[in-house]
């Protein structure tokens, strides 16, 4: 990505709020973000922090009876959030395409696969039904499906998980719109197919210069396919940056702890790292200080601020809390202690 | 899929026979037998012995059986004793009767039905949802014969607004005449059965839109900017209509088993009638040809269930 | 002699059609495959959707009909249901599933759950189930008043590791964990792996480890097959496998776990797209004419690859 792409979202202390026996609780706390033009921004974090709540509050499909959304979400002066339904629904599938995670639930059943494709230009384009039919079939060549004609007339429990979302990115892709959200759209797919459908998102990605916001929670997804990276944990951003400055140099311990957790190890007899404590349900949630503080409970409460916020420790990396300057592993300190070699150091 | 469709038709073969023998056997076992209800006073015992002798029913069970199935398999059920016609002829008349009623029922159940489940499902949880899931229960709970019994009395013979027996009044004349008469016999019946009957329809409708207003699919088609209209139409009440559909064979033969209490409380002159004044006069030769055609009819009901599900529903082709 | 013994297993399913509804063809879902599992070790089954690997998996703890084949249990054949009975091989291989919730009945609390395999298998006391139902509970590190509430209660990692307590209920000497860790977030998942390796050392239980997951299967497994089109594809060693792969679907899926390095991440893809691109133009090369995969051949004394004996020759002069 080049910082000097243009500005295509903009969000500023959004607050999406659920309700809970007549209570209001934030899933998302307060989140600012921003989505340039050929940006790939993955949000991370675990079932439970408010990535997937962030997607539906920006493309509007929570339901107003129990959910409340507070902050901006800017898109060319346009505030969407309060938008009303009708001028939002220009902006859905137009403006925003989005990507679900499980394709087979994700397409109607009943639908031949042209039809389903076709609907959002019925919506937003102007071309007659000749010409959405021959559309169809150009976005099903340009997502890789060997026979359009074929595919087109099909229904979706005809094809493979794969092709399936391929047809999905079709859809979302239909109007070019210029921002495509993505939510956990290979977690439901092989290995060898998730490769694909990542090339397929890039390649589409550099034909028409759209802005994804790419939600997942496989970290290796986000290294291979990102350029900037935002980690969620109950409901607030605790790290973000550049793929390289989060990867390569991750400074808050919840980043360290995830990646510290994968099954990366060469020797079977290595355990893995395990974070102490559960995620917090909304309801349960802290609400005060580092929320993350819980599951470090080795670390002093006096390396924590007390409204912790985010730092800019290097430019575009932003580490939440201060805590992150003394962090450390209670297995590092042992090792220290015996004065074998502190080989974990962050920031090498 | 006409292969299938014979396929299904054969494999009936069996169960039919299954069925035609439980019947048979069922009716042996009953008391009494067609003449005891003809014994009186002056009739001697050796009179009705000749009679039984006649009429075969001297001979082993298998053996009537046979000549039994026999001649029904050439459309031949024998005489009714209480009405001393071919049975055969007997049910035509009745049949047609019924099948007015049947379809005037099935056509005042969906046009019940479906509205209400289609509000029941839109808005789930309101007082419109609450509502209609309160006559539901209502409907359901409520014994059809002490609702008939109520129509009659109030709208028949209390308010005189619609007959009170027959198919058709002797005064109807011209075919148009004849018609009328017909449908204002009929109108209160189907009325009552397709007010207590819908239940399950309106449930599986409504549930159906419950169930699939949380389809990601329906997030899918919001996400391309579809109005919530059209969502609704074409993605939510669309694929709710498929079990409703496909329900539609059992809802056929469910009505011909409500339509028993309805015409016999009505005096209509259907199958119904017919059936329990046959079981009451022990008219053997009625009732047994009569619960087989209910029991084809059945079978006939859950493949006309299956063929439609399978035009309907892209994901189910029987081959 | 192993633990468990796979000697050409086959399990087919018929496929029906025409008037009156004829077999016409087979499914092959599992279509010969041999290896062994010994004492104590985990054992890695890898393969995408499809592959035969969770009926394979079944077939061991006998939820699946075996059409040919035999299944040996120290030694014993355990393929059909009579046998299996008679040496109570039931109560020592025991299973855990990939989704928790749809695989613990919801109506039945925990201690029900857990003791259910004991009450099978065991004759014990009312309080000597409940007091060896809140020692699984302990091993298990949950707490001992969980026995009282339903699996609702629990969350997916709570779930699956009393999945696990169900399973070495009956002190089993096997147990077949079929993608048990796939439906977790990443820590939760380290929690029930290293739970699982923790009980292992305890009670000397082997595993077999079928998994999607290239990533936990290397963590988890000394010895592993990769598992294609019901066959095995290739047979080896962890180092074998990752660091020496021969087949070309194993370096294709191999090549398609991401990695956590976003500066190779150009490299990787070049890689990915170079074996992608042979995997597509040389199907004659790496499967036989009707598509199918090769008889695994031996190329060392731990690693076996399923190529046309001609290849493997020259792999095996390459290798020395």
């Amino acid at each position: 990505m080049d910082t000097s792409d243009e500005l295509l979202l903009d969000i500023q202390h959004l607050h999406t709020a659920f309700r809970v026996h007549d209570h209001f609780y934030d899933a998302v706390d307060d989140i600012s973000l921003t989505l340039h033009k050929n940006e790939i921004l993955a949000l991370v974090g675990e079932s439970g922090s408010g990535k997937s709540t962030l997607a539906t509050s920006i493309i509007g499909l929570h339901n107003p009876r129990n959910t409340k959304v507070t902050g901006d979400i800017m898109y060319n002066e346009l505030n969407l959030v309060g938008l009303n339904e009708a001028l939002f629904n220009r902006i859905r599938g137009n403006d925003i395409g989005m990507i679900f995670q499980d394709p087979l639930s994700a397409l109607n059943p009943l639908m031949r696969i042209g039809e389903q494709i076709a609907e959002s230009l019925v919506y937003h384009t102007k071309l007659n039904e000749k010409e959405r039919e021959a559309r169809v079939l150009q976005l099903l060549e340009q997502v890789g499906i060997p026979d359009p004609p074929l595919t087109a007339h099909q229904y979706p429990h005809e094809l493979s998980g794969g092709m399936r979302q391929r047809v999905m990115i079709a859809i979302a892709i239909a109007c070019k719109p210029p921002i495509i959200i993505a939510d956990e759209p290979t977690t439901a797919l092989d290995v060898t197919i998730q490769a694909q459908i990542l090339d397929l998102l890039e390649d589409i990605q550099k034909e028409i210069g759209s802005g994804i916001l790419l939600i997942t929670h496989d970290l290796g997804v986000v290294a291979e396919t990102a350029d900037t990276v935002a980690v969620m944990y109950s409901g607030q951003i605790v790290e973000q940056g550049s793929v390289y400055q989060v990867f390569e140099h991750p400074l808050h311990p919840y980043t360290r702890s995830l990646l510290r957790s994968m099954p990366q190890a060469d020797s079977d007899d290595e355990e893995l790292h395990v974070i102490q404590g559960t995620v917090p349900s909304l309801v349960n949630m802290q609400r005060t200080g580092d929320r993350f503080a819980p599951r470090i409970p080795w670390m002093p409460a006096s390396s924590h601020e007390e409204h912790p916020v985010l730092h800019e420790v290097e430019p575009g990396h932003l580490v939440r809390c201060t805590c992150y300057k003394t962090f450390y592993f209670p297995d590092e300190k042992e090792a220290a202690a015996a004065g074998a070699p502190q080989n974990a150091n962050e920031g090498e | 899929m006409w292969k299938t469709i014979l396929r299904r038709v054969i494999l009936m073969i069996p169960q039919i026979i299954i069925l035609s023998l439980f019947i048979f056997l069922l009716a042996k076992m009953m008391p009494g037998d067609p003449f005891t209800g003809l014994i009186t006073p002056n009739t001697s015992p050796s009179q009705i012995a000749k009679l039984r002798q006649e009429a075969g029913l001297n001979n082993p069970w298998y053996v009537q059986y046979v000549s039994w199935v026999g001649r029904a398999f050439h459309g031949d059920f024998g005489m009714s004793y209480a009405m001393q016609r071919p049975v055969t002829e007997i049910i035509g008349e009745r049949a047609v009767n019924t099948l007015y009623l049947a379809i005037l029922s099935v056509i005042i159940t969906y046009v019940i039905a479906i509205p209400f489940g289609v509000w029941a499902g839109r808005y789930e949880g309101t007082w419109i949802d609450t509502s209609i899931q309160f006559y539901n229960f209502i409907s359901m709970s409520t014994p059809s014969f002490v609702v008939y019994l109520l129509a009659i009395a109030a709208f028949g013979f209390g308010l005189k607004w619609f007959p009170t027996s027959g198919s058709v009044s002797v005064s109807a004349s011209g075919f148009f005449g004849i018609i009328a008469s017909r449908i204002y016999h009929i109108i209160l019946p189907s009325i009552l059965i397709g007010i207590l009957t819908n239940a399950s329809t309106v449930q599986y409708l409504r549930s159906g839109i419950v169930d699939n207003k949380l389809e990601d699919y329906v997030k899918t088609a919001r996400s391309k900017g579809v109005p919530e209209r059209v969502v609704f139409n074409r993605h939510i009440l669309r694929n709710s209509l498929l079990p409703i559909a496909a329900f539609f064979g059992n809802v056929i033969t469910g009505l011909l088993g409500g339509a028993i209490f309805a015409e016999t409380i009505f005096s209509y002159p259907g199958m119904g009638k017919l059936f329990i004044d046959s079981v009451n006069g022990r008219d053997y030769s009625v009732m047994t040809a009569l619960v087989l055609l209910y029991g084809i009819l059945t079978l006939l009901g859950n493949l006309l269930s299956d063929i439609i599900m399978s035009i309907v529903d892209p994901r189910i082709r029987i081959d | 002699m192993s633990l468990i013994e796979i000697k050409d297993l086959n399990i087919h399913y018929p496929i029906r059609s025409g008037f009156f509804n004829r077999i016409t063809d087979y499914v092959y879902a599992v279509d010969g495959i041999n290896f062994d599992i010994e004492e104590g070790e985990t054992y890695g089954l890898i393969g995408e959707s499809g592959s035969g690997k969770s009926t394979t998996g079944k077939a061991i703890v006998g939820l699946e009909k075996v059409t040919s084949g035999q299944i040996l249990y120290n030694g014993q054949d355990v393929t059909n249901r009579h046998e299996r009975k008679k040496i109570k091989y039931n109560k020592d291989v025991q299973m855990i599933f990939q989704d928790s919730m749809s695989s613990l009945n919801p109506r039945k609390r925990i201690e029900d759950i857990i003791a259910e395999p004991i009450r099978n298998f065991e004759s014990m006391t009312d309080t000597e189930e409940r007091d060896r139902v809140k020692e699984l509970l302990d091993i298990v590190g949950m707490p001992s008043d969980s026995i009282y509430k339903y699996p609702h209660e629990f969350s997916g990692g709570q779930r699956q590791r009393i999945g696990v307590a169900r399973a070495v209920a009956t002190h089993p000497k096997l147990i077949v964990a079929d993608e048990p860790v796939s439906a977790l977030d990443l820590s939760v998942q380290a929690q029930v792996l290293n739970f699982m390796k923790q009980i292992q050392k305890e009670f000397n239980i082997s595993y077999l480890f079928i998994s999607h997951d290239l990533g936990v299967v290397k963590h988890m497994c000394r010895n592993l097959a990769i598992m294609h089109r019901g066959r095995l594809v290739e047979v080896g060693t962890r180092e074998d496998i990752y660091n020496n792969p021969q087949h070309i679907y194993t370096k294709r899926l191999l090549a398609a776990i991401p990695k956590v390095n976003p500066s190779g991440r150009e490299a990787d893809k070049a890689h990915r797209r170079e074996v992608e691109r042979e995997f597509q133009d040389h199907q004659d090369k790496w499967y036989d004419k009707d598509g199918k995969v090769f008889p695994l051949q031996q190329i060392t004394a731990t690693h076996s690859v399923a190529l046309p004996p001609d290849e493997v020759t020259q792999i095996k002069s390459e290798v020395g």
